[in-house]
């Protein structure tokens, strides 16, 4: 079968440890993480992983269930590109002379929709917003003025069935939380 | 006694609670869980815990095994036995790494154990302190889940999810590490069972419309196949799965843990599965048009090849860790719940059937192996003697009503294979691990878990080897296990497969033994070695009659080979009877 790309939503209670059990379940497949972010989600006390991996789909499929199957993870879903809205975020640190010629700036502004943070007689911070091709499409515009740093950030990704996913952590929101400091153990309602 | 008065004193109450150290709340909240027996090891950062044990002597036994592996074993071959999870404690760093193999074991085959281990003063943590090791990070593979507390307060709550994350679903080990000051420290003590975490969802409730599918589909098999595992003996559905069994009428094959959860002389009993499995449910397999497997997870040494396993049958897979079902084997349909929470809801959609033609075509399998196999095995005339002579030589003396312990190998697979179990739960075996050195340890933590049974160990001169040291724990508690040690002066079941795969190379396989006798007498262990057939009877009888521990060694066959066997990359059908190489 061959491989796609999947990006795997990961909510998770705010534990530490959760990362390494994750990475374990994946490097036992040998299935490389091409991008991972963590950030709070919209419930609060809730951890969300975005990790973006290229393999099967029966395989993303079994390793999304031994994910889902951990202690302190609540929800996994798995879902391909199209089925999602997603962004990287980029930063280029460009030498500003090589910039200063003709109308460059003005080109990077304009035809690839990026910000010019910072301006310096040294260097100027550029950011870019957008999907893994056009970064790299402004990173191929800019090498010629020569790149003093790059970075791009993990993918960020909300589902297009927005809905579904906040009704989902709403209901287990509503459920009386575990609460380190409490000594009395979760319990049902 | 003026010390501890002194700390009862201590012990003043707050709003109605009890300040106590976190050493008194670890052992007060085990007391709480219902446990009475603690397997374990001490050391430097354990001692508060110990120290505070000798006061609770009344409740909680401890047994001090000679090796943490061992205690790992024994807490997990006692919860086998006992019904309720096993607990271990030991030390941090070494004490903590020796509980690796037992804790990794426990969870391949879904134990309940929980494992206490502690840690080095949270100051120190992260700092390469002397014995702090990170076995967070270590058993994090190996566990269902673990914790580590820094705080005496945590102690209860995380304990108390601790049982509670061991016990449901699809049990496993769990590993709490507390850190030295954390057992020092003192707390205000309250406890409450866990019965709930929002992100741990063990029982689902049952979609019943897969399972009316599943009567559908049962209902109009022709050559349908139960496969019972391990889980119906975790649900408690023996019982169930025996009325299914009978009102449908069809054949039930068992995996390897899953042995004695159906008895072995019951009618529709099919044999064992896998690698050395009986050769009826193997060769069937790619036969039946239905396959329910209950409560297994088609490991490989069950299915052999994926690519020639049940092509004919629509299967249907009962199973309560959703990540098992389609991880091995496509499924037809798949029911995600309790085994027998599932069972009891089939039984009543199921139509009365028999499968005379097709139980036939197991009985002429049993026929052959029988001729081919197990007569040579069993009933030997003539040379030396056999592992499966001994195994159901001791089955017939103890009716297949003893609980049978075995190390791994060629003793494991002739215990499975010919002891006839009667009562379920009576086999503890290293399954999933396939841990040498599990029998001895193994067969104290079953003994302790059911004193009223007689608790036999079938060992190999290997395995017997690599944990011997347990003899020292026999020795100390009296434990009246008795062990077997099918002593054949090599690593029996490497060796098979050097003499089948590699061309009888036998590298590093044959084995310089001490004389086992002499060193049981050193523990003060009656024993025994056998090694003429005439006196294989009375030396079992003077085993199994001893009131103690006894050690039963026996000279078996040097080159004995386990058959059948499904070849490594072979299809389950293509089981070899007889091997001449």
């Amino acid at each position: 079968m061959g491989k796609q790309e999947f990006t795997i939503s990961l909510f998770s209670e705010d534990h530490i440890g959760i990362l390494n059990q994750i990475t374990i379940i994946l490097t036992r497949r040998q299935i490389n993480i091409e991008s991972i972010t963590a950030s709070e989600s919209a419930v609060k006390g809730v951890q969300l992983l975005t990790l973006v991996v290229k393999t099967s789909p029966d395989m993303v499929r079994k390793v999304a269930k031994q994910m889902e199957k951990l202690v302190d993870v609540l929800k996994v879903f798995v879902h391909s590109s199209d089925e999602i809205i997603y962004q990287e975020i980029a930063l280029y640190k460009v030498k500003t002379n090589g910039l200063m010629s003709g109308n460059i700036i003005d080109s990077i502004v304009r035809n690839h929709h990026a910000r010019i943070l910072v301006v310096s007689p040294e260097y100027t911070v550029i950011e870019k917003t957008g999907h893994r091709s056009e970064i790299n499409d402004l990173l191929n515009h800019l090498e010629p003025y020569g790149i003093l740093q790059f970075v791009r950030s993990g993918r960020v990704a909300v589902t297009k069935q927005v809905k579904e996913l906040n009704a989902y952590l709403k209901e287990m929101d509503g459920a009386d939380r575990y609460r380190e400091e409490n000594i009395e153990p979760y319990e049902k309602n | 006694m003026k010390e501890q008065h002194e700390t009862k004193q201590a012990e003043i109450q707050v709003n109605g609670l009890e300040n106590i150290t976190g050493a008194e709340a670890i052992l007060r909240c085990l007391v709480e869980e219902g446990v009475d027996t603690i397997f374990g090891y001490p050391g430097g950062a354990i001692m508060p815990v110990y120290d505070k044990l000798l006061d609770y002597s009344d409740k909680l036994r401890h047994i001090l095994t000679r090796h943490e592996q061992g205690a790992a074993h024994a807490a997990q071959a006692y919860a086998m036995v006992a019904g309720k999870p096993g607990v271990c404690f030991a030390t941090s760093g070494p004490g903590a790494t020796n509980l690796i193999t037992g804790i990794a074991n426990a969870y391949l085959d879904s134990v309940p154990v929980v494992f206490i281990t502690a840690q080095v003063v949270s100051g120190l943590i992260g700092t390469d302190a002397f014995q702090e090791t990170d076995i967070l990070g270590v058993s994090m593979p190996v566990t269902k889940w673990n914790c580590q507390i820094k705080k005496s307060q945590d102690i209860p709550g995380t304990i108390a999810r601790a049982f509670y994350i061991a016990k449901t679903g699809r049990p496993g080990p769990v590993l709490i590490d507390i850190t030295k000051d954390a057992q020092v420290d003192k707390l205000l003590f309250r406890y409450k069972k866990c019965s709930y975490l929002r992100s741990y969802n063990p029982h689902l409730p049952l979609k019943k419309k897969a399972v009316e599918s599943a009567a559908i589909m049962i209902n109009h098999a022709e050559k349908p196949l139960i496969l019972a595992g391990h889980g119906i003996l975790i649900s408690g559905a023996e019982e169930e799965l025996r009325t299914f069994a009978e009102k449908t009428g069809i054949p039930v094959a068992v995996t390897l843990l899953g042995l004695s959860c159906f008895p072995c002389d019951h009618r529709l009993y099919a044999g064992f599965l896998g690698m050395h499995g009986n050769y009826g449910p193997n060769l069937l397999t790619n036969e039946a048009d239905l396959i329910i497997a209950i409560g297994m997870r088609f490991d490989d040494r069950v299915t052999g090849n994926l690519k020639k396993y049940a092509k004919n049958a629509r299967i249907i897979h009962i199973e309560i860790d959703e990540a098992e079902i389609n991880k091995n084997v496509q499924v037809d349909l798949e029911i995600h719940s309790d085994a027998r929470e599932a069972l009891q809801y089939l039984i009543p959609l199921v139509s009365e059937k028999s499968y005379e033609s097709w139980i036939r075509e197991f009985r002429i399998c049993d026929k052959v192996e029988f001729e081919k196999v197990i007569k040579a095995e069993t009933k030997p005339e003539k040379g030396e003697i056999r592992m499966g002579e001994v195994v159901r030589m001791v089955s017939e003396m103890t009716a297949g009503n003893a609980i049978i312990v075995t190390d791994v190998g060629q003793n494991q697979m002739s215990a499975a294979r010919y002891y006839k179990f009667t009562s379920p739960g009576s086999f503890i075996t290293s399954g999933g691990m396939g841990t040498m050195g599990f029998g001895l340890p193994a067969s104290i933590g079953a003994k302790i878990g059911n004193p009223d049974k007689q608790v036999i160990g079938f060992i190999g001169d290997g395995g017997f080897q690599m944990t011997i040291q347990e003899l020292g724990t026999i020795m100390h508690y009296k434990i009246p296990a008795k062990i077997i040690i099918l002593n054949n002066g090599f690593l029996g079941m490497v060796r098979q497969w050097q003499h089948m795969f590699f061309n009888r190379r036998y590298a590093s396989t044959e084995l310089v033994n001490p004389d086992f006798e002499i060193i049981a007498r050193g523990y003060g262990i009656p024993a025994k070695t056998i090694s003429a057939r005439q006196d294989l009877k009375e030396g079992l009888q003077q085993m199994l009659d001893a009131e103690g521990p006894f050690i039963l060694n026996i000279a078996v066959e040097k080159e004995g080979n386990v058959l059948p066997m499904v070849e490594p990359g072979a299809s389950v059908s293509d089981v070899t009877l007889n091997y001449k190489g």
